[in-house]
């Protein structure tokens, strides 16, 4: 999908913009010592704060504070020294304080950016702001059929939410935003970015305006310019952010084409049917009601625990990319090796004094597409990256060639072992001695009279011959000397 | 020796220690004494049996040489406080029978100290009111009877049932909370001694919440001693309430002694009301020259922004209150409506059956002021009020080291009074709020009796953290004073 979109009187644009709930990786909840481990016996991880019993009061969890700032500082965003935890008022059921703790006026983490590399360019998404808030707890209706019960294990547990700005433009960034954002925090080690578990979730806002109205809205800021929105709450994987996204940009296109108009509205989306559903409109929005919350104190930061934090990132993913096409690698290939740190690092283990472009090509191509065949994650992989790496000086070195190493591997991946030693007792070395390939030519043209004629008229037949010789050895020919040497033998000419 | 249940807590504390007395006598004592004062309503749930068991407890660890602070000292426990195991209601329908498995902090720093509970005590709904009328168990009866009157009076509130027991000698003191002047009011129309320390002093963990920003806990006692030694055994830096101030506890009955002289005493003149009645002024400028007879300076102040106090106090209360009581919702404890057909109707229910009319009222005014578009007109408003009338006393304690002021308007008034005019019932708060918006000390003592022969009382305002000169300017007031009256017994059988 392309960042317009086609109506019946013309061409559109499509704007979009994300806050994204990312659950923060702690032991404790956002203001109690609660567990937070995911999957646990209902209402087996409620502290009475949790449960908003009377008299309990709220503690801010230093651990979580930590993480948000440091997502912030991956996010390159400004860090506030000042924030303000604010109670947002409504009733629910599984909400028990009958407010949620947030931040509304004051949040943690201000402007941030977050770059994606899309086919042909970088696109930089401006983010608006990261805040700390607790998520709510879980209402069960299908345990009984005449109650709901609650469950209150994720009553209290720890939320980023991060907002960018409306800075993406077709359904593809849109994805790619929340994959890149998934990949930090994952980096970073603040978010496990398990969409299928809930610890993340996106709500879109989708607009769309005709041609022109995006750039004059990030000329001068004003949203007059976009269209109005529609929020997609919690879309909660890539592919059905961008099916959303696809889905209520045609939908409004076509709406406004027959003449109506956007309502500004909270939409549902139904991956089952793909079609976005209104939920509620804005006339029906809650009053929340913020205010500071009186039983917290401002949260001040201290400049030296920021920078403590700031000296502890790991290299985040651009600059792992940078690195990587600085060693030669392609901005592609650099791409998809930083998406996961996983994979990053099994690729640097991989790469370790060998070629960079090699060691690239033999993961993608090797590695990958045998994960990919057996269902299995980077961190599943039975091949270890020494071992790889064996493998991967071995062809550089003419111990093995291409073809056996991709033997080797396949011999490794299912049976184990080093691959060394796999190849010293199976006897896949290389054959490079041009005596025993010369025999094995002359083996060939021997056998075959009628090839040798007809490969005077056509010289792409020398392949057949390669295989042929490789044949003879087993596969161990080293491919090179095979092919010199049938050139000189055949008289072959120099192209072809 | 006085009548057991007639001593002061440190006369009790002195006698335990001489070994005069045993706490199961003197808890004994009070048992019969509170089931004997039942018509005063003063208490809500009584723990006789539980407060011998603590009794005879602490006889044996006083056998085996182990006291702490307040060791078998029976105190009376406002019933907000939540204790562990015994029944705890703020007051509320809307608590049923909620048992708390946890103990405030407060008042495990009490049983730490090895004081004995002798019950949960009566106080308004939410400990909003200041008549303990508003309690869904019924009003408390003050003590006190005007001179040659039958009339029921009240207690004052919210810590009505905590000042009627302190007074009617059914402990030998009491916690309070004080949010808007709770603690203080209700000692003032009772005769005794009641404390509001510096907001972040005692710990809120397990407290039932009112307003947040504003709510603390304090002692109720027959003197300034008394309150001095309850203080510091209730305060402690309680890292489970992130607005309990890191301020080391001392020994406020040490710091009490100690004379007046050179301490400016500032009084400020907004506190003269038109109309205020000629026995509470005078009793104010008499306190003033006793205080100045002790060597004290008197300096007239200003608190320019005092009119907007009360306004600004019935904003931000009732604001956090809106919050801090959607959690009684029917869904997980408390009162729950019956056969509701939707969740809402669970809601609307419950919350109208369980909570009372005054409740109702502030909840409603608290959602309204938080409401868009109300609330930069209303909550933002009160908050730079509630910011202007701190520096009004920043800049009065730097003329001064105290103030001295009434307690509250009048004395106490007939049950029924004024139940109608929920302004005139706010009115009761007067002189009280301030301090609570500031987040300052302040104490009311005991000065002397109205025209018709009820108690008045004199409030003083410290600075914030500092109880001990504020305990010492009130020992003095105390002393000058000399307020011996007791109530008749009219409720014995």
């Amino acid at each position: 999908m392309s960042r317009t979109i086609k109506g019946q009187s013309g061409e559109w644009e499509i704007v979009i913009g994300m806050e994204v709930h990312a659950q923060i990786i702690s032991n404790a909840k956002l203001f109690s010592g609660a567990a937070t481990a995911f999957g646990a016996e209902p209402n087996s991880q409620v502290s009475f704060i949790d449960a908003g019993m009377p008299g309990m009061l709220p503690v801010i969890n230093k651990k979580c504070i930590e993480q948000a700032v440091r997502t912030g500082l991956g996010l390159k965003a400004q860090i506030n020294m000042t924030s303000v935890f604010d109670r947002k008022n409504y009733f629910f059921p599984d909400l028990p304080q009958g407010y949620q703790i947030s931040q509304y006026k004051s949040p943690i983490v201000g402007e941030g950016e977050i770059l994606l590399d899309m086919k042909d360019e970088t696109i930089t998404v401006g983010i608006e702001r990261l805040h700390l808030e607790q998520d709510a707890g879980k209402s069960l209706h299908d345990q009984d059929p005449d109650n709901s019960f609650i469950d209150l294990n994720r009553s209290g547990v720890a939320l980023m939410e991060i907002v960018s700005k409306p800075h993406m433009r077709s359904s593809e960034e849109a994805a790619a935003f929340l994959k890149k954002l998934r990949s930090i925090v994952r980096y970073l080690g603040t978010c496990d970015g398990n969409m299928d578990e809930g610890s993340m979730r996106a709500d879109v806002n989708v607009s769309v305006c005709r041609p022109g109205g995006y750039e004059k809205f990030r000329a001068d800021g004003d949203f007059k310019h976009l269209g109005t929105r529609c929020e997609i709450k919690n879309v909660n994987s890539m592919r059905f952010v961008q099916m959303a996204v696809e889905y209520e940009a045609r939908r409004q296109v076509d709406l406004l084409e027959e003449g109506g108009t956007i309502d500004q509205e909270t939409r549902r989306y139904d991956s089952k049917a793909n079609e976005t559903r209104s939920m509620r409109s804005k006339e029906d929005a809650h009053d929340y009601r913020y205010f500071p919350d009186p039983d917290l104190l401002p949260l001040e930061l201290e400049q030296d625990w920021i920078d403590a934090i700031a000296g502890s990132l790991p290299e985040l993913p651009d600059e792992k990319r940078a690195r990587f096409i600085a060693l030669g690698l392609s901005p592609y290939d650099a791409s998809v090796l930083v998406s996961e740190r996983e994979l990053a690092d099994f690729y640097e283990e991989l790469a370790a004094g060998v070629d960079a472009k090699a060691a690239a090509n033999w993961l993608n191509n090797e590695i990958l597409g045998r994960l990919n065949r057996d269902g299995l994650a980077i961190t599943q992989v039975p091949v270890p990256a020494a071992a790889n790496n064996a493998i991967i000086r071995m062809i550089a070195n003419g111990s093995i060639n291409g073809k056996i190493a991709k033997d080797l591997l396949d011999i490794v991946w299912s049976e184990g072992g080093d691959p060394r030693e796999v190849v010293d007792k199976r006897g896949l070395r290389q054959v490079t001695d041009t005596g025993a390939i010369n025999a094995a030519i002359e083996a060939v043209i021997a056998a075959n009279p009628d090839k040798v004629e007809e490969v005077k008229a056509k010289p792409k037949l020398a392949a057949w011959f390669a295989g042929q010789v490789q044949k003879q050895t087993g596969g161990k020919a080293n491919p090179a000397a095979v092919n010199a040497a049938l050139k000189t033998r055949l008289n072959l000419p120099d192209e072809g | 020796m006085p009548h057991l249940t007639a001593m002061t807590l440190a006369e009790a504390r002195d006698a335990l220690a001489a070994k005069k007395i045993s706490s199961r006598e003197l808890t004994g004592a009070f048992v019969q004494a509170i089931e004997a004062a039942r018509p005063l309503n003063a208490f809500i749930t009584e723990t006789g049996e539980k407060a011998l068991a603590m009794a005879d407890a602490s006889d044996k660890r006083r056998a085996e040489g182990k006291t702490g602070a307040l060791e078998g000292l029976p105190l009376a426990i406002k019933d907000l406080f939540c204790t562990a195991g015994t029944r705890t209601t703020a007051g509320s329908k809307i608590l049923g029978n909620f048992v708390p498995p946890y103990e405030s902090t407060v008042t495990q720093n009490l049983w730490n100290a090895g004081a004995v509970m002798l019950g949960k005590t009566n106080l308004d709904e939410f400990a909003m009111g200041s008549s303990n009328e508003t309690s869904a168990f019924g009003p408390v009866f003050n003590p006190w009877r005007a001179k040659n009157s039958n009339a029921n009076l009240v207690p004052g509130g919210s810590s009505g049932g905590s000042s009627c027991a302190v007074a009617a000698d059914l402990c030998l003191a009491a916690t309070g909370t004080d949010t808007g002047g709770s603690i203080r009011q209700p000692a003032a129309v009772t005769g005794t001694v009641g404390l509001k320390p510096t907001y972040g002093r005692c710990s809120r963990y397990g407290i039932v919440a009112f307003a947040s920003s504003l709510d603390q806990a304090g002692p109720m006692t027959r003197t300034v001693r008394d309150a001095a030694i309850l203080l510091t055994s209730m305060a402690s830096i309680d890292p489970r309430d992130s607005t309990s101030v890191e301020t080391p506890v001392p020994d406020y009955e040490k710091l009490m002694a100690g004379p007046v002289k050179g301490l400016r005493v500032g009084i400020p003149k907004e506190y003269r009301l038109d109309g205020m009645a000629s026995d509470i002024t005078a009793l104010w400028d008499k306190a003033a020259d006793w205080l100045k007879d002790q060597g004290a300076e008197i300096v007239e102040i200003s608190l320019p922004h005092t009119k907007y106090a009360l306004p600004t106090y019935y904003i931000v209360a009732p604001a956090e209150a809106s919050s801090n009581l959607a959690r009684y919702d029917g869904v997980r404890f408390g009162h729950r409506a019956e056969k509701p057909h939707d969740i809402t109707d669970l809601y609307e229910r419950s919350r109208g059956e369980g909570f009372g009319a005054e409740v109702q009222r502030r909840i409603l005014i608290g959602t309204y002021v938080l409401s868009a578009g109300y609330y930069d007109a209303y909550y933002s408003r009160a908050q730079k009020l509630r910011t202007l009338i701190k520096r009004d006393f920043d800049a009065a304690f730097e003329k001064c080291d105290v103030l001295l002021t009434p307690s509250t308007p009048g004395p106490a008034f007939a049950v029924g009074a004024k139940t109608s005019d929920p302004l005139e019932m706010y009115l009761q708060d007067v002189f009280t709020v301030t301090v609570n918006l500031a987040g300052l000390p302040g104490i009311s003592v005991p000065g002397g009796l109205s025209e018709n022969g009820l108690p008045l009382g004199l409030q003083l305002i410290g600075k914030a953290f500092d109880e001990a000169t504020l305990l010492r300017a009130a020992a003095t007031v105390e002393t000058a004073a000399d307020f011996k009256a007791k109530p008749a017994k009219w409720w014995a059988p």
